[in-house]
């Protein structure tokens, strides 16, 4: 069993929501819950099976699915994946056990559950086109989450999201037909296996185009400055379950595929359009930061700060280096925890007072002092508090790519201050003061449902805040293959001279200094 | 006196017509019964044709182990040629039929089915299509298709209905056209190589080194037109949305196939070897053409208020996208002609099949089709498992991984690649964002909307156990596609690759 253990962890949610539609509605939340459940410990064992120190691939399983044109069911994790897999499973479990939406539940939980398979299978595919085929299976429980169970503008809102995802990776899928070609052009045979494409070595100009294709796609995911117009929207109309997933989840795959086809498929590639793209994410921080500071509606304001945040993991990738990418990849995870959370939080009150607007609140500490406690952290977390997740991912992003360029570094880390200052006033605004409306006065402080999903995220908030360790040894420990790849096939002497050489470090200083 | 001619009987290799014969024998067994005792079931005239098309596919299949093992066969002093693309051609439309002639077993009555001769004219329509894709003969090509368009023009006419009159006429009128320029084409191409053998043409034309060129393009923009109006390209496409309008939804589902893929056939014989022999201006035209049908046709279903009128446009822009493959004209780009077109087959037979069953006998006041978007409001509420197949048609139609026609889509988009036409890959995979839209607007109507009252009563309301199969044939077909693919595509190359393509 050990050794189908992906296999299982990605058709488990699948099966479970086909059996799903035999399920009493009356009866679907527990069912849901259940099923989540069971993934999430499969997750958790799959952990205790994973060897931190083996750095390759492990549990790989292989299967032909189309033998004649190379497409293989090849799955696999490492140090990278194995902790997003763990974060989608853990956020679908509390997401579903923290529903409050009462409108056609077993169809939400049916489709949740889908979702599930393909946030899992995103993560642990090798193979382009496995990984293709749940890239893009993920968007359509998405499109009728925010579709169906959205706001006033679900409609538009949805079919933007679709759009705008789907015309970016169909961008990507030609680069990905590219690269089988170019594979088949070396060696005779089809293959979208992305280890094979590992070892192959593109000329420069052939690198950049299909940097470019494959970026397109994954900007829009991400979102990157210029592509993130269809978040807020997205955001501001998907119900609560929706934007957690979203957040926490959903926009990782981005930056995941930037680590794993990005930077080792096209290092001479990643090293050109590294400062094009650093600068592109310190607009991105900057910018929607601002952004956020004028929101007035509460949700929009975490929504653009994640947006900000993930400006943040993008720079720390493009450091190039094992610090920044461990970082950005601890970042992720930090970033979803705590972007996931700031959700939840958000759909509390909604739930309470069905209004987002932070002027309708004022003085809820007085009201809702648990609540106020517990959003505190998450802001504080959000702010990058040191002791809390978040500070161990941008420190290491930003430690990596100080190693790159000091300035640039300097000006995304004074960004980060604009970060506390929209987050504090929004906090201040919402929770400090008199409580000045009547419908305020008798809000009832968070329940035990609700604990039971916010108390661990804070217990994980501070736990890696203060030791990272377990996750971050296992990251960096696969971080450094994939370096050591990129340094072994650089061809340009700027990407030889910018990706460290982990095997051999005193060759590069000496190289360096006869330069 | 003349002397008396002798010809082994042998040498005809009559048995390369026995496909076809089996339909023709097929259309009279059914008038003969009618003939002896009339008034029987529509039932029966089902399952009369069905058991002939086995017959025939068995034939074809027959030649199909046998083209494996000899190579082409050809017959009756070259007028018929059973090579790959024959047998792979023959295959798709008998099946094709064979799959939407059940939809005929409505549980409402409709008066074409009771005509014995409905069932007789689509026989002969098929053996019509066969003998069109089983010749290189200009001439047996020109047979074949005006056998099967003339059927064609009676069984959309007998749908008894004003707008089905208009769109016969319609297309007949088009199909005329199409004729004569067919005619001219052929004429031009026999004025200047003596011969009306494609292969015999492509040699003649070879062997002066195409001197002649300015009578060859103008022969070659008759056939293009000519082809142009059978496959729908645009600019000759403006017969297709009304057609597919006034004729039932089964028949619509029907001619976005059957009669199409006869189509690729003939323009895959005649225009692959112009292409290869770098008559620049056929690609030119080709390329713009190929890009313009896409394009066009998706803007256009982008605006549709009718479901099936939808489906009429996005069928123009799929035919566009594997008009590509003949563009690019490697065994690659044929072999995911005919792997796309078999995918396609299953997932439209789905689509046309869900709005067939939900088929209304009178429109309601304000109605102004059979199937508006408003029809589908809600459906997830009302009858979900409906809406989920209509769902998943729709994705597969879009092209989202793992359902069937993303297979087609992504090999096709490779041999592109393969090809050296990158703008086009571009081109083709952008235009499937395009084309995302208005599929997802019927998922938006279906899976995000209210239910309208009055269409309640409709839904469904044809559906027989026979058609919730077909429905769930094609289901199948469109979700486990995946497996299907690689066996297909080794099949398909194989046939396409022995062929010459």
């Amino acid at each position: 069993m050990q050794e189908h253990i992906l296999s299982i962890l990605i058709f488990f949610p699948a099966l479970a929501a086909m059996l799903g539609f035999v399920v009493h509605k009356d009866s679907a939340r527990a069912y849901g819950i259940t099923v989540a459940a069971i993934e999430f410990f499969l997750s958790l064992w799959l952990w205790n099976l994973y060897d931190p120190m083996t750095s390759g691939m492990q549990f790989m399983e292989q299967a032909p699915l189309v033998a004649a044109f190379g497409i293989n069911y090849l799955v696999g994790i490492d140090g990278i994946s194995l902790f997003i897999i763990i974060l989608s499973t853990f956020f679908t479990m509390i997401g579903i056990a923290s529903l409050t939406e009462t409108r056609r539940v077993k169809d939400l939980i049916i489709t949740l559950l889908f979702l599930e398979m393909t946030m899992v299978g995103v993560f642990a595919a090798l193979d382009a086109i496995v990984f293709y085929v749940f890239w893009e299976l993920s968007l359509i429980p998405m499109l009728y989450i925010i579709g169906a169970w959205g706001g006033p503008l679900r409609i538009y809102a949805s079919i933007k999201f679709f759009l705008y995802t789907f015309t970016g990776s169909l961008v990507m899928l030609v680069g990905m037909l590219f690269m089988a070609y170019f594979y088949y052009q070396a060696t005779g045979q089809w293959s979208f296996s992305l280890l094979e494409w590992y070892r192959l070595i593109l000329p420069l100009n052939f690198q950049l185009w299909l940097f470019a294709a494959f970026f397109i796609g994954f900007a829009i995911k991400v979102p990157m400055f210029p592509f993130h117009t269809w978040l807020p929207y997205a955001h501001g109309q998907a119900p609560t379950i929706g934007s957690v997933i979203l957040a926490a989840i959903l926009l990782k795959m981005g930056t995941y595929a930037f680590v794993r086809f990005s930077l080792p498929l096209f290092p001479d590639a990643s090293v050109f359009f590294m400062f094009p793209i650093a600068i592109l994410a310190i607009i991105m921080i900057i910018y929607t930061a601002m952004v956020a500071y004028a929101q007035e509606d509460i949700k929009q304001v975490v929504a653009y700060s994640s947006v900000s945040h993930m400006g943040v993991i993008v720079l720390g990738t493009f450091a190039l280096n094992v610090e920044g990418i461990s970082g950005s990849i601890f970042l992720m995870i930090a970033h979803g925890v705590v972007s996931g959370a700031l959700f939840l939080l958000v759909g509390v009150i909604y739930d309470r007072r069905h209004t987002k607007l932070m002027s309708e609140f004022g003085g809820l500490a007085s009201v809702m002092p648990r609540y106020a406690t517990i959003f505190g952290i998450m802001m504080m977390a959000s702010v990058g508090l040191p002791l809390t997740i978040n500070f161990v991912g941008e420190f290491l992003s930003l430690l990596g790519f100080y190693k790159q360029s000091h300035a640039f570094t300097l000006v995304a880390g004074t960004a980060i201050i604009v970060g506390a200052i929209y987050m504090l006033s929004a906090y201040k605004k919402m929770f400090f003061g008199n409580v000045t409306k009547d419908e305020n006065k008798h809000l009832k402080d968070v329940n035990m449902t609700e604990l039971l999903a916010l108390v661990p995220l804070v217990v994980i908030t501070v736990w890696l805040g203060v030791y990272p360790k377990p996750l971050l040894e296992p990251i960096s420990h696969s971080v450094e293959p994939i370096v050591q790849l990129m340094h072994d096939k650089a061809q340009t002497a700027e990407a030889q001279a910018r990706i460290p050489n982990l095997a051999n470090p005193e060759a590069m200083n000496s190289q360096e200094e006869t330069r | 006196m003349l002397e008396p001619i002798h010809i082994s009987l042998a040498s005809l290799n009559i048995a390369t017509l026995a496909p076809m014969i089996v339909a023709i024998v097929g259309a009279l067994t059914i008038l003969c019964i009618d003939l002896i005792k009339g008034g029987l079931h529509k039932s029966l005239y089902v399952m009369v044709s069905l058991l002939f098309l086995m017959i025939d596919l068995g034939l074809i299949v027959d030649f199909g182990n046998l083209f494996i093992q000899n190579g082409s066969v050809s017959g009756m002093f070259n007028m018929m040629l059973i090579d790959g693309l024959a047998i792979l051609g023959q295959i798709i439309i008998v099946a094709g039929s064979m799959l939407f002639i059940p939809l005929a077993l409505t549980s409402k009555r409709f008066h074409e089915y009771n005509y014995p001769e409905y069932f007789s004219l689509f026989l002969f329509m098929i053996a019509g299509f066969q003998f069109m894709v089983a010749t290189d003969n200009l001439i047996m090509i020109f047979v074949g298709l005006e056998t099967a368009s003339l059927a064609l023009y009676a069984l959309i006419a007998l749908h008894n209905r004003s707008k089905s009159f208009e769109a016969a006429v319609k297309y007949f009128t088009m199909g005329a056209l199409a004729a004569g320029f067919y005619a001219f084409g052929s004429m031009i191409l026999y004025a200047i190589t003596g011969s009306i053998e494609i292969n015999q043409i492509a040699a003649v034309l070879g062997a002066d080194h195409y001197a002649n060129i300015g009578y060859v393009l103008l022969a070659i923009s008759f056939l293009l037109a000519a082809f142009g109006f059978k496959l729908s390209m645009v600019p000759f496409h403006t017969w297709t949305p009304d057609v597919y309008e006034g004729s039932s939804a089964a028949m619509a589902g029907y001619m976005s196939i059957v009669p199409k893929i006869a189509g690729f056939i003939v323009s895959m014989r005649l225009f692959e070897f112009l292409v290869h022999s770098g008559v620049v201006w056929l690609q030119v035209i080709l390329y713009i053409a190929v890009v313009v049908t896409m394009t066009a046709s998706n803007i256009w279903a982008m605006v549709q208020t009718d479901v099936k009128r939808m489906l009429a446009y996005s069928s123009i822009s799929h035919a566009g996208f594997v008009m590509a493959a003949i563009l690019i004209g490697t065994t690659q780009s044929n072999t995911a002609l005919f792997l796309y077109w078999a995918l396609f087959s299953f997932t439209n037979l789905g689509a046309f099949t869900m709005l067939w069953v939900s088929r209304q006998k009178n429109l309601l006041p304000g109605q102004s089709s059979d199937h508006p978007f408003e029809k589908f409001s809600g459906l997830i509420k009302t009858m979900p498992m409906a809406a989920i197949m209509m769902g998943l048609f729709m994705l597969s139609l879009a092209g989202i991984p793992p359902f069937g026609l993303f297979w087609g889509k992504i090999y096709i988009i490779a041999s592109a690649v393969t090809g050296g036409y990158t703008v086009l890959a571009l081109i083709m995979a952008l235009n499937s964002a395009l084309a995302a839209y208005y599929y997802l607007k019927l998922i938006v109507y279906m899976f995000m909307k209210e239910p309208v009252k009055e269409y309640g009563k409709y839904y469904l309301v044809n559906a027989s156990l026979s058609l919730k199969t077909i429905i769930g044939i094609a289901a199948v077909g469109t979700i486990f596609a995946v497996l299907a693919v690689n066996p297909l595509l080794k099949v398909i190359t194989l046939f396409v690759y022995n062929s010459g393509y």
